[in-house]
């Protein structure tokens, strides 16, 4: 009993790093969760790491200004995220290009420049922190933004949930009925966005999405609903958080990337167990109903 | 004169500068039934997107009378069968013009959606996932949608593709039922016997219109013979409409005369 206690719990009642940390990809988790729902439904996983990898340059720049601070690389993020995004989208519009390889060629523009910029002033280290993120540094700036985020996120997709699912399923009907169709779009573009700002000091730019698309994916082979989609992506996005965090501590894993691998497991075990997976629907039938 | 449901007036829709619905005039009225017919890309489906409005008119205007609630049931549905919706979730769009975003749904309003799934042959589908629907279920789902939003104009873009008999039947009998409730309907079709024997009105089109009015006239052989000589492919190189090479010969004599 008492090593399950040492295994499970004390690393969080002991140190106050672990719970900040813990606290945080919590957050995360349920901010994230539904939004990668959307996300991987419209099928715009892909778009969704590209727009993780464009925040970058924007949050160079304010790590050139003030060091590796959350509250100034935050805004030029979102500054940056938002430029790509809406960029991508006017070239796709305008020209012959589809949006996935205008999408592609901005944010590989946007990440070398990021690079570029973070090794002009700080170190390699400064480099991997910015890449993979620090979620056991994460000071109280960090949780609030995290936390104002996380609050705003199911608030926005419950108000506009009707039009988000019928801009998913039938988008021409959404057309004809109502001018939301693109607004809606837009604010969730901003969720994106914003989500993973909140998740960028914790998990980097390069993971900040796997809390997102990640248990989405997941929960797909679990589900056919939307509303339970998103509660089994935030519940196996919290299962991972902890799961990855214990790992981190117990075998000196670099947090981030530890708690992705948890997801990443999770997925794993989803493919082939889920109901929706590949052993329910590989199953020889030997029987078969009348009608 | 009836009231009309929708005007046009002098109506050219198309793109990229080429029009695909030509100088089209005249009106529809409240309460009509008529069949939208001619060749593939003779612009029925053009001259439906430019009714709903997504379509701006190239020259003229379309105009639905104020107050008129339009259900617009597309030929190429944009609809997302794998997203993972039941029957009744899909059916529960049609409640938006009623509810919009923030609306509840109330328990009359759900009364609305199980009733248009029975109308439809369709009760007992309400749990079903819309991915295991097949062609025809998911267009009786389709009609349940256009009957849950309770429109006065109602525009079916050729509907009966791919339908079978039992179907096709069923789908007609609620298009009539609309047409006795007085609502405006307006259905694109390519069998000609079915228009013939279930419509009152038809509309021949051929890029321009080519007749319109009872049915049977409409569809007279000369009529038809007409709109066959029409060629589909649009020329890059034709001359640009001008109104004094062309119908409105008012215009060039005003300019002769200034």
């Amino acid at each position: 009993m008492n090593s399950l206690y040492d295994f499970f719990i004390a690393p969080f009642v002991e140190f106050g790093f672990m719970q900040r940390a813990l606290l945080g990809s919590l957050m995360l988790s349920i901010g994230a969760g539904p939004v990668g729902v959307f996300l991987t439904l419209r099928r715009m996983s892909l778009t969704g790491d590209a727009m993780a990898h464009a925040i970058l340059p924007g949050a160079a720049a304010g790590f050139l200004l003030y060091g590796l601070e959350l509250v100034p690389m935050t805004p030029g993020g979102l500054v940056a995220g938002m430029v790509v995004a809406l960029g991508a989208g006017a070239v796709s519009r305008l020209t012959v290009q589809k949006e996935d390889a205008s999408m592609a060629a901005f944010y590989l523009i946007a990440l070398s420049v990021g690079v570029v910029m973070v090794s002009m002033r700080g170190s390699s280290i400064d480099l991997m922190h910015v890449l993979f993120g620090t979620v056991l540094a994460l000071n109280t700036d960090a949780l609030v933004l995290i936390g104002l985020v996380t609050a705003m996120t199911p608030v926005t997709m419950l108000v506009f949930r009707r039009a988000l699912i019928a801009e998913c399923l039938d988008p021409l009907f959404l057309r004809s009925v109502s001018g939301l169709g693109s607004p809606v779009h837009f604010i969730f573009l901003g969720l994106v966005v914003l989500n993973l700002v909140a998740g960028f000091q914790a998990l980097g730019t390069l993971l900040s999405v796997g809390l997102m698309v990640l248990p989405a994916t997941a929960a797909r082979f679990w589900t056919s609903r939307v509303e339970t989609m998103c509660v089994v992506a935030i519940a196996i996005g919290v299962l991972s958080s902890i799961g990855g965090l214990l790992l981190s501590y117990h075998f000196s894993l670099p947090s981030g990337p530890a708690i992705i691998l948890s997801t990443g497991v999770i997925y794993a075990v989803s493919v082939p167990a889920g109901p929706r997976g590949v052993l329910a629907t590989m199953r020889p039938r030997t029987s078969h109903r009348t009608a | 004169m009836p009231d009309a449901a929708l005007t046009f007036s002098d109506l050219t829709l198309g793109y990229a500068g080429h029009p695909a619905v030509h100088h089209l005039s005249g009106l529809v009225p409240k309460g009509s039934l008529t069949a939208v017919v001619g060749a593939n890309g003779s612009g029925k489906s053009t001259l439906m997107k430019g009714i709903v409005g997504m379509l701006p008119p190239m020259t003229g205007s379309c105009t639905v009378t104020a107050g008129t609630r339009v259900a617009y049931l597309p030929q190429q549905s944009e609809l997302d069968r794998s997203f993972p919706a039941r029957v009744v979730d899909l059916v529960s769009l049609g409640l938006w013009p009623r509810r919009g975003l923030l609306g509840r749904h109330r328990s009359e309003d759900k009364d609305a959606v199980s009733k248009a799934l029975t109308a439809v042959g369709m009760s007992g589908f309400e749990k079903r996932s819309i991915d295991t629907l097949s062609g025809g279920q998911l267009q009786r789902a389709l009609f349940a949608v256009v009957l849950v939003q309770d429109a006065d104009l109602i525009l079916l873009d050729e509907p009966f593709n791919a339908i079978d008999a039992r179907t096709l039947g069923d789908l007609i009998a609620l298009i009539k039922r609309w047409h006795g409730e007085e609502r405006t309907v307006l259905v694109v079709v390519h069998d000609l016997d079915l228009v013939r024997e279930h419509f009152p009105r038809a509309l021949l089109l051929a890029r321009r219109p080519v007749a319109w009015g009872d049915a049977r006239e409409t569809l007279a052989p000369e009529n038809l013979l007409r709109a066959r000589r029409f060629h589909e492919a649009r020329d890059e190189n034709a001359p640009w409409c001008e109104p004094e090479n062309d119908h409105d010969h008012s215009h060039a004599a005003q300019r002769a005369a200034s």
